[in-house]
């Protein structure tokens, strides 16, 4: 069996009829920061949804730890998710539970700590945040870089073996984004985590990433480290490192049949 | 190409096709329904043994809010409908002189009817719409899905708490508002017929049967799990941001009051066979 701590095989999905995914297949190695870029529509959330095992894919396989993430048992399942922390976008902290309670929440659900470890243990994951003396407030009296080194906390409490970040840096001032990054760099120093990380932020993804996916419409257009990437000839990633836009199409047929609407 | 005929032609094909689509929706809500059920109520008795536990103090804080929060409001309404029985049943029965017999049609109808009912559709939009809303805007925060992948059942979490807590509090609820509803007729039968309250109590516990007090609990029962239900699928059933969470809360108060006074009757029928 391979040692890589994610591995995807294959995976094609579909929403409706709309392929989103087409053939993709990669893997993660313990301890390595994936970052999976790509332009808005271009398949990252779905991916992400998948490696979750919130979405089930049309044909193709998810590992994670050795776990089939589509196919295996409830308990099975239960004991890989102890096992795999996810940092949402929106931070996606329970509203009714203030921010201590939701970094103790997986704590307490899985494990049989009593009250006074429990209280020790998110202290300390605020702290590794740097959000020490919050865990009073609740989620909505927090701002948006708050929640999200909040979010992080929580996905650590458990000392998962795989983190996935979804769109750590977005919507953050450059300030503190840079401390999500270094934030993200010492996790994977200190515990060894494998983490991936989707953005679609540039600085951040040259700073952190061991290796770079771009994915393009549903496809895997390169998978390699960062200075390769960087290198690349291919013109859609230029376009994409270069923030160039897509050169207009040059169609003018195409245009006005866009324009009348599908009625016609 | 286009002759008269097509256009009839597709427009029913159109029509069937609506029908078609919102008769397979409403089978999938009401299969989605009852296997949310299935699970709620098998994580309450097996929980433990999964290592996953229906909490007591999420069960006593969902109880709180849906039970004694609403005595207030339960118990003016109740006192409300009670006299407007009173008032319509002595200006009914005065036609025929038998004004005397007021009580009979007070005790019963409140008792079997209108106690449960007025519950149930108080409880559905302040309690049943709170919950769709709720799991609405959990929804599209990702708290749902944040809750799944921390391996934490958001059915166990969040629904068997708002279940158990229902089916307890919707009938407590309902016994209290036969009381209220009883002594605030029994108030205005006594001064406007001049009977003592004492006379008047002493014929309700005549009247009245156990028989007669379980037909309106048991109906509170299922009232309390049909507005759960409705809440949860039309909150987990979000999509559209806040204006889908306004959407599918309105759905859900009407869908469940609708579902309430349909069951009553079909409950009445039954029973009363």
């Amino acid at each position: 069996m391979s040692r890589a701590a994610i591995q995807i095989e294959r995976l094609n999905t579909h929403y409706g009829d709309r392929q989103v995914l087409k053939d993709v297949s990669l893997e993660v190695q313990p301890g390595e920061i994936l970052a999976v870029m790509g332009g808005s529509g271009s398949g990252k959330s779905t991916l992400l949804n998948h490696l979750l095992g919130l979405l089930r894919p049309s044909s193709g396989r998810v590992r994670i730890l050795g776990t089939d993430v589509h196919s295996a048992g409830f308990a099975e399942l239960q004991r890989l998710r102890t096992k795999i922390g996810v940092a949402f976008q929106g931070g996606a902290l329970m509203s009714s539970l203030s921010v201590g309670e939701n970094i103790a929440l997986p704590l307490r659900e899985h494990t049989d700590l009593d009250e006074t470890t429990i209280g020790i243990v998110t202290r300390m994951k605020l702290e590794v945040v740097s959000l020490s003396g919050f865990e009073h407030l609740m989620p909505a009296e927090l701002s948006g870089g708050m929640i999200k080194r909040a979010a992080f906390a929580r996905a650590i409490a458990m000392d998962p073996r795989v983190l996935f970040c979804d769109e750590p840096s977005a919507g953050l001032d450059p300030v503190v984004a840079a401390s999500i990054d270094n934030l993200i760099l010492r996790l994977r120093d200190a515990m060894g985590m494998s983490i991936v990380v989707v953005t679609h932020d540039l600085e951040s993804t040259f700073k952190i990433a061991d290796r770079i996916c771009v994915l393009d419409q549903g496809e895997v257009l390169a998978l390699d480290s960062v200075e390769a990437i960087r290198q690349s000839p291919n013109v859609r990633i230029q376009n994409l490192l270069n923030r160039r836009t897509e050169d207009a199409e040059i169609d003018p047929d195409a245009y006005l049949r866009r324009l009348m609407g599908p009625n016609r | 190409m286009d002759r008269p005929g097509d256009f009839r032609v597709n427009a029913v094909q159109r029509i069937l096709e609506r029908v078609g689509r919102a008769t397979v929706g409403a089978v999938a809500e009401f299969g989605y329904a009852a296997s949310l059920l299935g699970e709620a109520v098998f994580w309450l008795v097996m929980g433990r043994q999964r290592g996953q536990p229906v909490r007591l103090a999420a069960i006593v804080a969902q109880a709180v809010e849906i039970g004694i929060n609403a005595v207030p409001i339960i118990t003016t309404l109740s006192a409300t409908i009670g006299v407007m029985l009173a008032i319509q049943g002595i200006y009914t029965l005065r036609t025929f002189g038998a004004e005397t017999r007021v009580t009979v049609g007070i005790a019963l109808s409140s008792v079997r009817e209108f106690s449960p009912l007025i519950t149930g559709i108080l409880v559905a939009g302040r309690s049943g719409s709170a919950l769709a809303a709720r799991l609405g805007t959990m929804r599209i925060n990702q708290e749902i899905d944040s809750l799944t992948v921390m391996g934490i059942s958001p059915v166990r979490f969040l629904v068997t708490p708002a279940l158990v807590a229902m089916t307890v509090m919707v009938p407590l609820l309902t016994l209290w508002a036969d009381l209220v509803a009883l002594f605030a007729a029994g108030l205005y039968v006594s001064a406007d017929l001049e009977i003592s309250l004492a006379a008047y109590t002493d014929e309700v516990i005549n009247l009245l049967k156990v028989n007669d007090l379980m037909h309106g609990l048991s109906k509170a029962a299922i009232f309390a799990v049909l507005v759960t239900l409705v809440g949860v699928l039309n909150g987990s059933s979000v999509t559209g941001g806040a204006e889908g969470v306004g959407r599918m809360t309105t759905r859900s108060v009407v869908q469940a009051i609708s579902a309430i006074i349909v069951t009553d009757m079909i409950f009445a029928f039954a029973v009363t066979r």
